[in-house]
């Protein structure tokens, strides 16, 4: 046991002796959080649009004025001919066009009906479908205005936004972030800082040393557990501080799914490593294999849902998909055990799978 | 000349030498490239929902009909008991609530109006938004149906209409993929450039072997292109590899000069290689150097207005994003290949990208040492 601590105590000195690592360590996590949490928002303000208006009379301009006055659009250009859209869009600032016919308010007096076609830049699919719902949501609502009067029989839609009421993109990134971060700094710095051991020679010196092999991997693994979870603590705490998302459950079952989660992604890192001989192929395994799973098929962007079957089936395979639902569950909707137990024996039976396999990988002679 | 056809011919037999780096190099960019582009869709097909209807009128009955005949919704529970569809919601297996509260027919037939719920689990933001359009889409049509049934002409004389048309130019289907390909491919020569670049230098430094190369009559510059070219060939041909295989599976649009996209991608790898030797230089260990390069990649990507949109962040993030070169690569690619843009089109960004370049590199070659 004493031999074990004199080894905890060398990790450690390892990682608190390297100033830049231990500030990028706990540095990363605030910045990244803050910096998100300001930037990244899902919905839409200040759209560059293009309006071609020929008729320019006033119900045409009160229109325009509604749809620029939302707040999603900024007006970018008039345009004097419908056939300026093109080069518009491919100059690539303008998302939207508008264009109404002419003699608008003439022809909505006369004939009770006008026309006006919106066209969106759908290079980028996701904002132009959302830009020309706005649209038209804001037309048809000047429209239920104008006509109140005549119309009978409204059914009016209540909508209440459930656990988020002000749909901020934060939510989501807080649940992501740290799933992302732990899977790296656990996974990624162990298989690391073993495999640097195997490459500088100096495990050779740790197996012949009176210490057991597991006590080796315990020991190179533990201080990476204590930084783990201060930087879990640093992203809810932020989280909660400065973006106000809410810790709904109980704050010690959320610190143990983190804990859980740091252990599945350590023996992550383990396996990697014992597989592994240079750092530059564990590195390589664990950032290319990782992280951009990490970041789609673990339902922190992209949810998980509208994927079609074949890479549903994969996600169930990603264990972060797992602590993305499970921190969503406690910390937005407040639930407790009886919701997420099922999550957690699965992130528990990753565990015991990667050490397994790591334990039966695992060499004491390296040649 | 000839020293950095050594050096070259040097970092190409380590890259090909190593078994396990091959196909993490040339592999499995490719699978994930061909896996993730599927995944990363917005497209919104079953809008789970949970059914509470207290009023069992024709009229209620008809608008959950509505719902459940729509493609984009699947009922997953009808039930009269609200704290059951909660609870189902608590679970994650439904996503909306729509309630219809009772005496809803009466109320619309006696008041001219009535209320139904749309309850929405909103923890993704940007799904919860496009589910409430497509609800409150759905009932309006359902809404007109409804007057159109119970007036008469003459009642409706006054009501004006305004007909709105919408077209989708470029991606009339909207088809993610086509959207995501360029784009992804993007970040995957990222990751791999800037990581092989990245650990290279330090990786020397660790093992001992910088300080051969440094006793040597090597000069900085001829080292740092040395270092440079190979990756950036490998980088270049993966670019070129994905694209293939994004034509020939996804067939993705290539609207746009070909040549326009090897010109800027050459500086835009330049600029990241560059990226990853000044990483290198800085820092001592594979780990640091590791780490760095993550906080950068990470930082990179998520803004690079792939996965949100780049108009909508704050003035000061959009100034800071200037910083970005995956943006502007992005931009390119998808402004040429998608919109076929021209070279005045894409000019302001690929001069940003050479300002970059230069700059970078001659920081990098300045930044490496032959003292240690």
């Amino acid at each position: 046991m004493k031999r074990f601590r004199g080894f905890v105590i060398k990790e450690f000195y390892h990682i608190f002796r390297d100033y830049r690592t231990l500030l990028i360590l706990f540095g990363m996590p605030a910045v990244q959080l803050l910096l998100f949490g300001y930037v990244l928002t899902n919905e839409i303000k200040d759209a560059k649009i293009a309006i071609y208006d020929p008729s320019k009379d006033v119900v045409t301009r009160r229109i325009s004025d509604k749809i620029l006055s939302s707040g999603y659009f900024l007006l970018e250009k008039n345009l004097h001919s419908v056939a300026e859209i093109g080069p518009v869009f491919r100059q690539g600032n303008v998302k939207l066009a508008l264009i109404f016919e002419t003699d608008f308010a003439q022809k909505l007096e006369k004939t009770g009906t006008a026309r006006v076609q919106i066209i969106g830049d759908a290079s980028d699919p996701n904002t132009a479908n959302m830009l020309v719902n706005y649209t038209t949501g804001i037309i048809s609502n000047y429209l239920v205005s104008m006509n109140s009067a005549a119309v009978p029989l409204r059914i009016i839609p209540e909508v209440r936004m459930m656990y988020n009421g002000e749909l901020k993109g934060v939510y989501m990134f807080v649940p992501g972030l740290m799933a992302m971060l732990l899977m790296l700094i656990s996974a990624l710095m162990t298989s690391l800082s073993i495999t640097r051991e195997k490459e500088l020679g100096t495990m050779e010196l740790l197996l012949v040393s009176p210490l057991r092999p597991t006590q080796v991997i315990i020991g190179k693994v533990f201080p990476y557990v204590f930084l783990s979870f201060v930087d879990a603590c640093i992203i809810l705490g932020l989280g909660n501080a400065v973006f106000g998302v809410p810790i709904q459950g109980s704050i010690p079952l959320l610190l143990m799914e983190c804990f859980l989660y740091i252990t599945m992604a350590l023996s992550l890192g383990i396996l990697i490593s014992s597989i592994t001989s240079s750092q530059q192929v564990a590195m390589l395994i664990s950032l290319v294999l990782l992280m951009l799973p990490t970041i789609i098929l673990s339902g922190f962007i992209f949810p998980v849902e509208n994927m079609p079957w074949i890479l549903q089936a994969l996600c169930y395979l990603m264990p972060p998909k797992y602590f993305i639902s499970i921190i969503k569950s406690i910390m937005l909707q407040g639930n407790g055990m009886a919701y997420v137990w099922r999550e957690t024996l699965i992130l528990l039976g990753f565990t015991s799978l990667f050490l397994v396999i790591s334990i039966k990988k695992f060499n004491v002679r390296l040649a | 000349m000839k020293t950095i056809f050594y050096i070259i011919q040097k970092e190409f037999l380590q890259v090909f030498r190593n078994r396990s780096m091959l196909p993490i190099i040339f592999v499995v960019p490719i699978v994930q490239l061909i896996i993730l582009v599927n995944a990363a869709t917005f497209e919104m097909k079953h809008i789970r929902i949970s059914v509470v209807d207290l009023d069992l009128s024709s009229t209620s009955r008809k608008l959950v009909s509505k719902f459940g005949g729509s493609p984009f919704y699947q009922v997953r529970q009808t039930t009269f008991s609200y704290k059951a569809a909660e609870d189902e919601m608590k679970k994650g297996q439904v996503d909306m609530i729509l309630q219809v509260p009772a005496g809803f027919e009466k109320k619309l037939v006696c008041e001219g109006q009535a209320k139904v719920q749309f309850v929405i689990n909103a923890i993704n933001g940007q799904t919860a938004g496009l589910t409430n359009a497509y609800s409150t889409m759905i009932l309006l049509d359902y809404n007109r149906e409804v007057v159109m049934e119970n007036t008469t002409p003459a009642m409706m004389a006054g009501v004006k209409n305004i007909l709105t048309e919408y077209s989708y130019w470029y991606n009339p289907k909207l088809n993610y993929k086509t959207y995501m390909v360029p784009g992804i491919l993007v970040l995957l020569v990222t990751i791999i450039g800037l990581l092989l670049s990245g650990m290279n230098i330090v990786r020397e430094k660790e093992i001992g072997t910088i300080e051969q190369i440094n006793v040597t009559p090597i000069k900085k510059i001829q080292f740092i292109a040395g270092k440079l070219i190979p990756f950036w060939i490998i980088a270049m041909f993966e670019l070129a590899f994905g694209l293939s295989v994004g034509k020939l599976l996804f067939n993705i649009p290539m609207e746009g000069n070909l040549g326009l996209i090897f010109m800027s991608a050459s500086v835009y790898l330049f600029v990241i290689l560059s990226f990853g030797l000044l990483v290198s230089t800085i820092t001592n260990t594979q780990q640091q150097s590791m780490l760095v390069s993550f906080f950068f990649m990470v930082v990179f990507i998520l803004m690079s207005g792939l996965f949100t949109s780049i108009e909508s962040m704050p003035q000061w993030a959009q100034n800071l994003d200037r910083l970005n070169p995956v943006m502007y690569f992005i931009r390119i690619m998808r402004m040429v290949l998608l919109k076929g843009s021209s070279f005045a089109d894409i000019s302001q960004h690929f001069w940003s990208l050479c300002i970059y370049a230069v700059l970078i590199n001659s920081l990098a070659i300045r930044r490496y040492r032959k003292v240690s």
